[in-house]
């Protein structure tokens, strides 16, 4: 009992609340949900003159929304749990670090695959989008983003003393990523120094992932390479941000 | 003030037999035992190489003026607090020890519940941290309905609780730490902001609490009105024990009418002594 894993029951638990919290915040809800479909409507016809350019960057924004959505409550989320007392009320109760970074996954990865869902149909069926690879495996790539910015947003928080630091360091994290994941311009084509940097960011390999499914109609080699990477970071980070829960506290 | 008939503590009688059998804390052993106990937050020495214990199955009052270090104390005994030196046993575990973490139950002085759960969704939560399972489903829900109404919040179980008043909050905190039918309550300053009557309501609750499940109870408080419902008291200023004893050997040892008066007459003799140290008042209380 002392230092096992993880237990099912705790951790659904937790998810629950989480989920529980949410829906007494509908408008959170509604913008979670809502915002990447009108950021892809948008887009479609912002290169209106051009369809193919917008297969190419819509499919790569399919993954980034659920990455930044989820940093960004996690992170909000996670800090309040922090300055309320209840992270310190947990920890002195019988649950397991692991219970409590796994619910939050649970919760904020059910989201994403609702987030995910809506705004990948919209996309392929509504405005467009030219995909030679199957749908099930954009969700897929989806889901692993959100789960990396779940993981990104709970290990920040640790770092942040308060709602505006918080935010603050989604354009710390995020936006670095963002500028060199190849959304932009081919990492081919940056200075070798920032394409090895580039090499080095999990967002890379989420974009990476989503133009191999954009492009093949079948599973390639690169993809699962990409998504590997990406899973791996996500747990990685994972493991940072529950090293940053401690039960005793100065 | 609104303490107009200070309700003496209790006799110090046995629960008669109906009382919970519970073998694991023997009313001889104390709940807590601390020797050389020393805490540092940052350069600042919070605890001063703390000697005390606190008596099982009993009230145990911790006093003194606001930055005392109370909260410290009471932090490292439920074991959240760092940096912790000497030896510090509670319930006949290290503090901080895991298989503590399910008979421990602790109020923080800033209600920690979820403002955006309701008063029953916040305690299912705990609860099913507590006691997780499905199998347990209806012992929670009995649970839960069982320490609403403990607080008195029967009438708010479905109400948000961040739209609750301040001491209604704190009261769904409390609620909390009354689920897991602890062995030891540590309560920091559970009844600041609360009116007269809800007041002696909750420590009435104590007591049932102490008397029926020979649970402890570590409460602290700096109004002294509240120590004479104590069994026993823990005068602190400065992160030292001033003084340990029960309220009528403080009362009797200091020739003062009232808690206050034989604290502030303790806090003199400190400052004139050039010195705090400790004085133990009265021996043990059984």
């Amino acid at each position: 009992m002392t230092t096992r894993a993880i237990s099912p029951s705790r951790t659904t638990a937790t998810a629950t609340r989480v989920l529980r919290q949410l829906a007494h915040d509908p408008r959170t809800i509604a913008l979670m949900l809502l915002v990447p479909c009108v950021m892809l409507f948008l887009l479609r016809y912002v290169f209106d003159a051009g369809p193919r350019t917008f297969d190419s960057i819509g499919a790569s924004l399919l993954g980034i929304f659920p990455l930044i959505t989820m940093f960004l409550v996690t992170s909000i989320a996670t800090l309040r749990e922090r300055t309320s007392g209840t992270l310190e009320r947990l920890l002195a109760m019988p649950l397991g670090k692991g219970d409590l970074i796994a619910g939050y996954a649970l919760a904020f990865g059910t989201v994403a695959i609702v987030q995910s869902a809506l705004a990948t149909g919209l996309a392929l069926w509504f405005l467009g989008l030219d995909v030679m690879g199957s749908p099930w495996l954009l969700l897929l790539v989806a889901l692993l983003d959100a789960l990396l910015g779940t993981a990104l947003g709970l290990f920040v928080s640790a770092f942040a003393a308060s709602e505006f630091q918080a935010v603050q360091f989604m354009p710390a994290v995020v936006f670095p990523q963002l500028l060199l994941c190849g959304l932009f311009a081919p990492r081919s084509d940056m200075h070798p120094v920032l394409e090895g940097i580039s090499n080095a960011l999990p967002m890379s390999y989420a974009v990476d992932g989503m133009n191999e499914v954009l492009h093949h109609p079948d599973m390639t080699a690169d993809f699962l390479r990409d998504v590997l990477v990406v899973a791996a970071s996500a747990l990685l980070v994972l493991f940072l941000g529950a090293a940053t829960l401690r039960r005793r506290t100065a | 003030m609104v303490n107009n008939s200070p309700s003496p503590p209790h006799p110090p009688d046995r629960p008669d037999s109906s009382g919970a059998p519970d073998s694991s804390s023997p009313l001889d052993s104390p709940a807590v035992r601390a020797r050389n106990l020393t805490v540092t937050r940052g350069s600042r020495t919070v605890l001063r190489s703390l000697d005390f214990t606190v008596p099982a199955g009993r009230i145990t009052g911790l006093l003194g003026p606001s930055g005392c270090g109370k909260s410290t104390l009471m932090r490292a005994i439920v074991g959240t607090q760092a940096k912790v030196t000497g030896t510090l046993e509670v319930l006949g575990h290290p503090a901080g020890t895991a298989r503590l973490r399910s008979r421990i139950g602790y109020v923080t002085q800033a209600p920690s519940v979820y403002d955006d759960l309701t008063v029953r969704q916040n305690l299912d939560y705990f609860a099913a941290i507590l006691d997780p399972g499905r199998a347990a489903t209806a012992r929670r829900d009995g649970n839960v309905t069982r320490v609403i109404d403990d607080v008195a919040l029967t009438t708010h179980a479905d109400a948000l609780a961040g739209n609750l008043s301040g001491g209604q909050r704190s009261r769904v905190s409390l609620a909390v730490a009354l689920l897991g039918t602890p062995d030891l309550l540590v309560l920091d300053e559970p009844t600041v902001g609360l009116d007269p009557v809800l007041r002696r309501d909750l420590w009435d609750l104590f007591h049932r609490i102490a008397a029926e499940r020979r649970a402890t109870l570590l409460v602290s408080s700096h109004v002294m009105d509240e120590a004479e419902r104590c069994h026993r008291l823990l005068l602190m200023r400065e992160g030292r024990i001033l003084a340990d004893g029960p309220p009528d050997a403080l009362r009797a040892r200091t020739g003062a009418e009232t808690v206050e008066a034989a604290f502030l007459h303790l806090v003199d003799e400190a400052t004139a002594a050039g010195a705090s140290r400790t004085e133990t008042v009265g021996g043990t209380y059984q």
